[in-house]
Order: structure tokens, then sequence, then C-alpha cells
């Protein structure tokens, strides 16, 4: 399959203070559609900076990322915004989903920047909860929920759009093994039944697993040169 | 409408907190529509006053009488069409809480000035036959339960009798009406003769005289040309229109629009910094909320809206019950102010000062939320 993601001379530089502080320096990197790939790395590697500009959550200093053949570093902050909407579905360590909404209302969030009606986006959100195992928890807050069914509806709010990417940031950080395991097994299920192409940060060996391909990023450059895109 | 589940789910984060802060925008505006209500109703009586009357009373004091020969002199004024006069008789009906509005006046000269008071002819004759008779207003009748036939005895605060004694007794002999406006039908008129010869003190003389003018555009001339007939005799006197009467007499009973204004301003000045500290604070407390929902693809002028949404609903809300239960208390004070009914104008300003509250409290966390950077706000930076 070709590359869905490609970053060309990418060059990441952020202000602390009245330092310049170069997170990520010249990087390169394709990922193909269809992939499921872990990036790894230690803290302050600059992992978490690959994955905002992959998801367009942030812009290079310098360089060219593209994505399903769109140059999203050209894209205003009101057009990224978009472009998110459509093409993106995040997870987060922490879920965070909205405290005082249900489950269904928290999936539908995505939803309500699309044009679809009211009864197409409540058929959308209980598919996306169905394929989640949390058909019958629709109703429950939160705060109702365990870890595990917290992390299964960010999972489904992620999904619902039905993106082009799916991007994880430590989405097993927060939740015990076998929980973690669970969420994985999902996740690859995702990627092997449904075809979604899921670039996944994690500092977890045992999660890496779950993916095909593994990405090592250390002090703003791709550690392992036969990862990189030629 | 998509969104508002969002919305609603926003303002309700922190249920006690939200709750309280509905409960001072509430009383805010309960006082609100109270006070503007009165100040409304006050100014109803300046603005309903008629352009065609002048009012002459004593320029000392609208309380010092006038003689009661002024009267033919007036009527020879070019420009006058028609003069009429009362006089301030001060009563209660059993009890000194139960105030009454009760004038002395020339019958058929006071009801041909007022063609809004509607009186039956025959009751008209009656009254100008009878020395005794007293017309009232349909809502006094209905306040007291009077009808025509009654005796009714009124105590006077001013006025005794040669015998020593305040206590008056008419017989209640037409009722009339103020279709336009019931605030009028709250009076209480008798006879200036049976008046004159049974006080005391003060015969001869009149409270004020009301002039009905031919041209309304010549009413400063004719008002003028009024007072120069009196001009350096012991009784001078001051004429103005019965709207700058009206207003001059509320002045006499305070500047009710200035205490209003000043009261609400202060109210809505401590009202601005609490809820606009409450929405900082809602604010801060769902960064990484608001920063989540800026991932899904909100705008930054959608999150904007959505804060400025919140603020609006809270206060909007908040307003309208505020307003609601000010409508319900309202008629409670008709004996006061003589208005039944919250005027819709003070509900449509409420509303107007509702939405101004929330744009000027909601701007500035809705602008923060606007400027939020998702990586910095989801790293908690």
């Amino acid at each position: 399959m070709g590359a869905i993601v490609t970053l060309k001379n990418v060059l990441k530089r952020y202000k602390r203070g009245k330092e310049q502080v170069e997170v990520l320096h010249a990087l390169n990197l394709e990922i193909a559609e269809g992939d499921f790939v872990a990036i790894m790395g230690p803290s302050g590697s600059g992992k978490t900076t690959l994955l905002n500009l992959i998801g367009g959550l942030d812009q290079p200093t310098e360089g060219e990322v593209s994505v399903a053949g769109e140059r999203i570093d050209r894209l205003s902050g009101g057009q990224l915004a978009k472009w998110r909407s459509r093409h993106v579905g995040f997870i987060f360590q922490f879920y965070n989903l909205m405290p005082t909404m249900t489950a269904e209302r928290n999936v539908e969030l995505p939803l309500l920047l699309t044009s679809l009606s009211r009864a197409e986006r409540k058929r959308n959100v209980a598919t996306a909860l169905e394929i989640v195992g949390l058909a019958d928890r629709a109703k429950h807050k939160p705060s109702e929920l365990s870890g595990g069914q917290q992390q299964r509806v960010a999972i489904a709010r992620a999904l619902v759009a039905d993106p082009t990417l799916l991007v994880c940031d430590e989405p097993t950080g927060d939740l015990d093994r076998q929980t973690a395991d669970e969420i994985l097994h999902l996740l690859q299920l995702l990627n092997r039944e449904q075809g979604k192409t899921i670039i996944m940060v994690t500092h977890d060996p045992k999660a890496a697993e779950f993916a095909s391909r593994h990405l090592n990023v250390d002090k703003g450059q791709l550690a392992d040169a036969a990862q990189v895109a030629a | 409408m998509k969104y508002l589940p969002l919305v609603w789910a926003g303002l309700w984060r922190k249920r006690t907190r939200t709750l309280f802060t509905l409960l001072s925008i509430m009383i805010a505006f309960l006082l609100f529509g109270m006070l503007q209500g009165t100040n409304a109703a006050f100014s109803r009586g300046v603005e309903g006053a008629n352009v065609n009357r002048l009012m002459t009373v004593s320029r000392i004091s609208f309380t010092e009488a006038l003689p009661y020969a002024d009267l033919v002199q007036i009527e020879a004024v070019p420009g006058v069409d028609r003069v009429a006069y009362a006089s301030w008789f001060s009563t209660y009906y059993q009890d000194p809480k139960q105030f009454v509005f009760s004038f002395p006046v020339d019958p058929e000269r006071y009801f041909n000035l007022y063609p809004e008071f509607k009186l039956p002819k025959d009751q008209l004759d009656a009254w100008t036959r009878t020395k005794s008779g007293a017309v009232i207003g349909v809502k006094l009748a209905e306040k007291y339960g009077w009808k025509i036939g009654d005796r009714v005895p009124l105590h006077s605060t001013i006025w005794t009798k040669p015998d020593g004694t305040s206590d008056w007794n008419f017989d209640i002999v037409g009722i009339y009406d103020d279709p336009d406006d019931q605030s009028q039908a709250n009076a209480f008129f008798f006879n200036h003769s049976y008046f004159d010869e049974g006080r005391s003190f003060g015969k001869g003389t009149v409270g004020w005289y009301i002039e009905r003018i031919k041209d309304p555009t010549a009413a400063a001339a004719t008002g003028d040309a009024i007072d120069q007939l009196f001009l350096n005799s012991s009784d001078e006197t001051k004429t103005q229109t019965e709207k700058e009467f009206s207003r001059s007499f509320l002045k006499q009973l305070g500047d009710i629009n200035f205490i209003v204004t000043s009261i609400l301003g202060a109210v809505f000045f401590t009202l601005l910094f609490l809820t606009g500290n409450t929405m900082m604070q809602s604010l801060r407390e769902r960064v990484p909320e608001l920063a989540v929902l800026k991932t899904l693809g909100f705008t930054n002028r959608g999150v904007l809206a959505l804060v400025l949404a919140e603020c609006l609903l809270l206060c909007v809300i908040a307003a309208l019950i505020g307003l609601a239960i000010a409508a319900l208390l309202f008629p409670l004070m008709k004996d006061v102010i003589g208005v039944v009914n919250l005027p819709v104008s003070v509900i449509e300003l409420g509303v107007g000062v509702a939405v101004l509250l929330a744009l000027v409290t909601g701007l500035p966390p809705a602008w923060r939320a606007m400027r939020l950077n998702i990586v910095d706000a989801l790293a908690g930076r």
C-alpha cells in the first residue's frame, strides 16, 4: 500500500522561556496506509511532538507534513481544525472524556461538526459503541465507568467519524496490564479488520508488540535508520 | 440546537457553583424587575400626561392653596378653553394604612377636562344634585366593595370641621372608569361646595387649577400669561404642562429614577465581578476539555461561541426566572403604585441587560478559550 503519512525534513523548535529548543531535527518518515505503528523512545525524545505533527495538532517549524496527499503544514488554524475533524481520531492516555456527558454524548462530539442528521448521528454512535463492546453503557457517565471502559468510549469517539488515521498517545498508560491488553487487542482488531491506520506513542514494550511496525525516536531523530523512509 | 447538550453539560459541570451563580443573577433580576417596574409605573404617569392640559399651583409650593377668585381671571386668559380646580384632601378609610386618594372638585368642570374618565351621564347628574355625593374609580370600588348608594366615612388627616372632628361622610353616587389606564381609576372625587362649607379653615381656596388650552403648541405662552396675572400678588402662581407638573411632583417625592438606577448599578456592578469570576474559574478547570474539543476539530471561534453560549444561557435563564417572579409579585404592589402588571418594556429591558451581562462576563473567558494552544493545554502547561 502507498504512504498515507509522509514527513520530509521536518524540524520543530519550541520557545521555552528565552531559549529555543529544537525537539525534532530534519526528520523524514513514511507510514503506509493500514499500518499499525508504535513510536517508542525515552521521555523528551520528541515522540509526542512527532505524533502532534502527524495529527495536525501542531505545525512544523520547517519541512513538509502530508497526510493522505494533503500538505497539512500549509493549512491555517481553522483549516487544520476542519481537517482534523475529517481525518484524525485521537486517543489519549487519560481518556479526556467530558465528565458531565454520557458515553453516547461523548462519542457523538465529533459528529456535531458534520452535516449528519440527529438520527444518523445516533445510528453511528450506536455502531461505534457496539464495536468497542459498550452498547449497554451508552447512558453512563464517565464516572460510572471503569478506566478500561472509559478508554473504550474514547476509542469509539475516535472511530465514529470514520477518520483516515487513529492517533494514540500512551493509550494504555493509565491502565492495568489485563485492561491494557484488552484495549490493545481492540486497536489491533480495528487495524486488521477495518484497515485503520494507527499511530501509537508508547513507553511500554509489551504494548508496542501489538503494532506491526516500531519506530524509535531519540533526541529528535528516528533512531533506527532501517525504519526511515528513503 | 445540536450543540445545546454540550453547552448545557459545560454549564452544570459544578452543579452547586452554577446553582449559586444562577440564584445570585436571579435575585438581581428580581430586584431589577421590582425596582424598574416601579420606576416605569411612575414614569408612565408622566408619559401619559395630557398635552392639552396645564396645571397652575402656588409658586411657593404646590401644597399652598390658591384663591377661588383666581378662577374667573384664568378663564379670561386668551388660549384657555376650560378651567377646573381640585384640592388635596388626604384621607384614609377606617385604618391609616387604607389611604384613599380623594379630591374635592367641581363635578362638571372636572369631568369635562378629563374625558378619559368615563362616567355615565345620569351618575354625573346625580352627583351634581347631591351635595355629599362622591364618584369613585372602579378599582377603588372593587378594593373596598363600595357600590352606588353606600354611605362611606373617610377620615381626613388635614381638614377638620368646625366641631373639631375630621370624619367626613359621603354618599357614593357614581363609579367612573379609565379604560386606557386602570391605575387612574383609583380616586375618590366629591363636591368642592360640600368640602368648602364643611371645613373649618381655608374657605374660598382651592389646591390647584387645571386648564384645557386650545393650542398645545402655545402651552408655554398661555402658562406665562396666567402667571403674569398674579405676578407680585400675595398668591403668585406657577403654571406648567401636566407632564412637567407630574415630573416635578415626583421629584418632590425623590428622584425615583436616580435612586433605582443607583441601586441597580451597584447590584449589577457586583454581579459583573461575581459572574465574571465564576466563568473564569470554570474555564480554568476545563482547559483540558476545551483542548480536547479543539483536537476533535472545533475551531477557535467555535470554542469561543460555546463558552459565550454557556454564559448567555446562564444569564438569560436566571434573568427570566427573576423577572417571572417579579411579574408574579408585582400585582401585590398595586395599592402603592397603582399599576397591576409588570410593564413588558421592563421585561424586554431586563432580557437586554442579561444579554449584555453575559457578553461582558463571558467574553474574557471565551477569548481565553479561543486562544488556547492545544499542545500546551493537553500537556498541562
